[in-house]
């Protein structure tokens, strides 16, 4: 069984372990810039989401690639960057819908998640459980079902916020 | 049931690998007229600069890729289509029977309307043999004329610079890589190729290229007159059509498809830079030219030649190119719309830009330059016409927050992530 990464935002305080870690794994340097994985920050809220790339079958990245460079490890079903293969054209940068591959200027390559060949140290590093690793089944329908119904507000039982914008938003 | 494909690039490849994924019997060959393997232009510029050798353009780089996935690849140049008896004549004699037909010849690189174009010295920068010719002739002190900063001109430019010719840079319109950039970020490229010792004239016609013992004189609208040792024209491309005159196919400035890139010709698909298909933007059908459009003719065009009916959405219009290292890309309507809103961050001086074009709260254009994190997410936000919300202003404020509003607007990054 293919397993995925589980990303769970509520979880995530920001404090950016998983990028220390995956930059060492992956890099050799404890340098967030390096990491494949981001926590992207939203202050005014406090809220904090780390995000890679899904592994997606799609595979927009792969499809562009004109020199065969990205392949699909048939282990971890990771879409994974052959840096030998790679001539640094970018065009898989702009493929990806999800903006998870990204160019590295000092290489002149790109880079992604890899999953770390089967073992995903931002998993490992993450202290609130927010990033798992877990049975690619299990990683999103019950928070794409709250997400498809959340224009029904729901009745927070506590500490009810003070706005909840995305949910009071009205289709022109 | 034979498949056949003309055109050994990245549709026409991809097309072939799709067929034969969907349909394990049928016969598939590709008809290709250059001598090398099925290989990348877009290598090329790497190619030039000694960063790979010629295997490293190829597009697959097994030995026996093709001949394990049962395609024949046929070294031929296709002179006519019979649509009606499903028949291809080839220059080299003889001919093919084809039961589905994918043209998938590419483009070539269009003659400006110059005197003296035609002189030897004078070479575009498309072909592997091009580039082999301009690598042999970059020598030291060479002096070199570039013909145009597109595209093309400007992703060949590093190669040249670094090979220690002496580089003059000459653009009819008044930015460099006017198709994708604006004003401000082409001109940051002209200043920032200015800044690494290359001269670049813009708003300048080149008026005509005259031989001169045994270099070229070229001569400028400008009044001035650059000699050079070689000329290179990259003045942009031309869908390959020509052969298919007279053969029923419709063409307009490259082929007419319908949604299935089913050409006039029932049976008769197209793809890729030949192929006149739909933009996503738009909703009209125009000759694109570029790669990942091509990769997505070939894979749909595949599958509805191999009986599984897929209908092509539209592509988003897009590129990213890297001029000297600074790097730029635009998406989809980069140029805005009308009645649309639009941002930009301009840092010239660290050669920075962005540029983020909305109709209503949509996001529906976009170019950077010098910024390329996760700039993949501007065709995410474009193609699945995310309803921006209030990320429209806080994008208006700070265009940079490109990922956030992403991720704010798709993925459950709410109170409880409304996961109760």
């Amino acid at each position: 069984m293919l397993r995925a990464l589980k990303l769970e935002p509520e979880k995530c305080t920001g404090c950016l372990q998983c990028e220390m870690a995956c930059s060492y794994e992956n890099e050799g340097v404890f340098n967030p810039s390096k990491s494949r994985i981001k926590v992207f920050m939203f202050h005014d809220t406090g809220r904090f989401a780390p995000y890679t790339c899904t592994q997606c079958d799609e595979a927009w990245c792969m499809h562009a690639c004109p020199v065969e460079a990205i392949v699909v490890n048939e282990t971890t079903g990771a879409k994974e960057v052959l840096e030998d293969t790679c001539v640094g054209c970018k065009v898989c940068t702009i493929a990806c819908p999800f903006g998870t591959v990204n160019y590295n200027s000092a290489s002149g390559k790109v880079v992604k998640c890899d999953l770390c060949g089967g073992d995903p140290w931002c998993a490992k590093a993450c202290p609130t459980g927010a990033i798992t690793y877990v049975d690619g089944d299990h990683t999103g329908l019950d928070r794409m079902r709250a997400w498809a119904q959340r224009s029904q507000p729901v009745e927070a039982s506590f500490n009810t916020p003070a706005s909840k914008d995305v949910s009071s938003y009205q289709r022109a | 049931m034979h498949h056949v494909i003309i055109g050994a690039g990245p549709a026409g490849v991809v097309a072939a690998e799709h067929i034969r994924r969907l349909d394990a019997d049928a016969k598939i060959s590709i008809i290709g007229d250059e001598p090398e393997p099925p290989y990348s232009r877009m290598a090329i510029p790497y190619f030039l600069i000694k960063q790979i050798d010629e295997k490293g353009t190829h597009l697959r780089k097994g030995a026996d890729h093709f001949a394990g996935l049962g395609i024949d690849l046929v070294q031929d140049r296709v002179a006519t289509v019979d649509a009606a008896g499903k028949q291809l004549s080839l220059a080299g004699g003889g001919s093919v029977a084809f039961d589905r037909l994918l043209i998938a010849t590419g483009s070539s690189p269009a003659t400006p309307p110059v005197p003296g174009v035609e002189s030897q010295g004078v070479y575009n920068c498309w072909t592997l043999e091009d580039a082999r010719n301009i690598v042999s002739l970059c020598q030291p002190g060479n002096r070199v004329v570039l013909m145009g900063a597109g595209f093309i001109g400007c992703i060949i430019l590093e190669a040249l610079a670094s090979s220690g010719v002496d580089l003059t840079v000459v653009e009819m319109e008044n930015r460099m890589v006017p198709r994708m950039m604006n004003e401000a970020s082409g001109g940051l490229i002209k200043a920032w190729c200015e800044h690494k010792g290359v001269r670049v004239h813009t708003s300048t016609k080149v008026e005509a290229i005259e031989a001169s013992g045994g270099a070229l004189n070229v001569v400028l609208s400008n009044a001035e007159t650059a000699g050079a040792d070689m000329v290179i024209s990259a003045t942009g491309v031309r869908s390959n059509i020509g052969f298919l005159e007279g053969s029923g196919i419709d063409t307009d400035h490259g082929i007419l498809v319908d949604t299935h890139l089913e050409t006039s010709q029932p049976g008769i698909y197209a793809a890729g830079d030949v192929c006149q298909g739909k933009d996503f933007s738009t909703g009209e059908y125009s000759v694109q030219a570029i790669q990942p459009t091509a990769a997505d003719h070939g894979r749909i065009a595949a599958s509805n030649m191999a009986g599984m009916s897929q209908v092509h959405q539209g592509s988003v219009n897009m590129n990213v190119l890297d001029t000297m290292g600074l790097i730029s890309s635009s998406f989809g309507m980069w140029m805005g719309v009308d009645g649309g809103e639009s941002t930009e961050l301009n840092d010239p001086g660290g050669f920075k830009y962005l540029n983020l074009q909305f109709a209503d709260d949509l996001l529906v254009g976009a170019s950077s330059l010098g910024l390329t994190d996760n700039v993949g997410v501007l065709r995410g936000l474009i193609q699945s016409r995310t309803r921006l919300g209030e990320w429209k202003d806080r994008l208006i404020q700070d265009p940079t927050r490109i990922m956030e509003a992403y991720l704010a607007r798709t993925q459950a990054v709410g109170f409880n992530a409304y996961v109760v």
